[in-house]
């Protein structure tokens, strides 16, 4: 356990660098006990053969110490920060950098961040304004941060829309089920599909961001929200796409949705997907410093 | 990755259904025989591709420093580490998706003798004429399944463009690579386009329902 502050800020630095190559190695329990029972109710046989492929590939990750897939992806972080935690964010935040430019560096792990003109890599996996982190206050005095390193395939199919108060819940749903047939086979799928509602147009993709690494055994605390996810869940998969878009049962594992007010004149919505190869992994601290890894 | 693993990965792979192919090919319509939804696996020579390197081949016209005739090309940027001779060993190679790169299609198959591309996703409809005029097709492959593809890959005997890391040009010898599904011939057939044309029919179903 740390002695003093600067030993917490290192031992979160290490936790960073930690969690990122951990979370391109080990997909989370939850994500693989999804894909198993999805390969026990698929009736394709092409799928099944492609989902035979991928939980060999999670176990040859794991047996060999082998990153999952190539893409190291746009590192995400979601601090959950305890309204009495005592730890200061601006070196938080920092450290959190430093961790993930070493774990690129050491291990090494493939450099994604470019600029977004010159295209210039810069080689770290950090950048300007990269990682991407969010923070949400919480009750108590502990930090969690989760690392959610998130390929390209996936997020380059999200959408928003800024539907009208009349074209109500019906627009929502058909907007979502158009963007899981537009996005086909890009996402890598099976997928989670993130779904954002209400708020603004910046919160609510945020939203479907954060939906998209929430365990897939925890449903939405709202019901009618809960209802909407099974509904949405089995609608997207009875359109067939299937394991990579070739055909079959097993299109998305799960609809998380995460909502938020809005205005009385808007009705927002965004979907963000997370492939299959749904990484994440998190380190919660405690106000003393001691740390706890998870999923 | 020892030779060791890669025999591990043999000793489970090909099956009867499974047809084999070594590139680059030596009869450039030797891909016309194939059809959508068989399986293949693939021994020999296969050249890594990207965004850049593709764009730095047909936007700024630079000849690619390799003959591609007959080639195979798979759509990656591999995570790698260099040694100290300047070589380099891989880390993680994986497949990236394809239809980013779908205006490249006719390019390759005219200009450069390329017959099969490998990815994920697929190339769009309007590269379904290039593939039937040139007898090439688009071998899918499961797209983040990384790990298992590295253990497939031998070696990666040459790197191009070192400049564009990781989208360089990469030429890596692979075995039993695969399997792969034949998702798009040279017949006009793509599974994509199938798979979207029954997934629209079903959307316009449950959109009259809501």
């Amino acid at each position: 356990m740390p002695e003093t502050q600067t030993d917490v800020y290192t031992a979160i630095e290490e936790a960073a660098k930690q969690l990122y190559i951990e979370a391109l190695k080990t997909i989370p329990p939850d994500v693989q006990a999804a894909l198993k029972r999805a390969r026990e109710r698929e009736t394709h046989a092409g799928a099944q053969d492609i989902l035979d492929i991928i939980l060999k590939n999670i176990a040859i990750s794991a047996e060999r110490d082998m990153l999952v897939c190539q893409d190291t992806g746009t590192v995400v972080y979601w601090l959950e920060v305890g309204q009495d935690a005592p730890f200061n964010l601006a070196q938080v935040a920092q450290r959190i950098r430093v961790g993930t430019q070493r774990a690129t560096t050491e291990h090494p792990l493939r450099p994604n961040a470019v600029h977004t003109v010159t295209r210039q890599n810069t080689f770290t996996n950090t950048g300007r304004h990269l990682p991407v982190m969010h923070y949400d206050f919480v009750p108590g005095d502990g930090l969690k941060m989760t690392c959610v390193p998130k390929g390209s395939g996936s997020e380059n199919q999200s959408f928003l829309h800024m539907f009208t108060p009349a074209q109500g819940i019906k627009a929502v749903k058909e907007f979502a089920l158009q963007c899981v047939v537009q996005a086909g086979a890009n996402p890598c799928p099976p997928t989670i599909m993130g779904v954002g509602l209400g708020g603004t147009s910046d919160l609510v993709m945020s939203l479907a961001k954060k939906a998209i690494f929430r365990p897939l055994d925890v449903r939405s605390d709202d019901p009618i929200i809960r209802d909407l996810e099974a509904e949405l869940l089995e609608a997207a998969n009875s359109l067939g796409i299937g394991p990579m878009g070739l055909g079959g049962d097993t299109t998305v594992l799960a609809v998380n949705i995460e909502h938020a007010d809005t205005h009385i004149t808007q009705n927002p919505v965004a979907v963000n997907f997370q492939c299959w190869a749904a990484r994440r992994r998190s380190a919660t601290f405690s106000a003393s410093g001691e740390v706890q890894f998870g999923f | 990755m020892s030779a060791k693993d890669t025999a591990q990965e043999r000793a489970t792979a090909a099956t009867s259904d499974e047809l084999r192919l070594t590139f680059p090919l030596t009869d450039l319509d030797a891909l016309r025989a194939l059809h959508v939804g068989q399986k293949v696996r693939l021994d020999g020579h296969i050249i890594g591709i990207r965004d850049a390197t593709q764009i730095r081949i047909f936007d700024r016209g630079v000849q690619p420093p390799l003959d591609l005739t007959g080639a195979a090309l798979i759509h990656t940027a591999p995570g790698v580490r260099k040694l100290a001779d300047g070589s380099y060993e891989k880390v993680c190679i994986g497949t990236t998706t394809s239809t980013r790169m779908n205006r490249f299609t006719q390019g390759l198959l005219r200009d450069y003798g390329v017959r099969a591309i490998i990815g994920k996703a697929g190339l769009l409809p309007d590269s379904i004429p290039y593939l039937k005029e040139f007898g090439g097709c688009y071998f899918a492959i499961t797209g983040g399944a990384a790990a298992l593809e590295t253990t497939q890959i031998e070696a990666i005997e040459e790197v191009y463009w070192e400049d564009l890391m990781p989208e360089c040009l990469w030429k890596f010898r692979v075995r039993d690579f695969g399997p792969l599904t034949v998702a798009m011939d040279s017949h006009g057939k793509s599974l994509y386009e199938d798979v979207q044309e029954r997934a629209q029919a079903r959307l316009r179903e449950l959109t009259a329902r809501l």
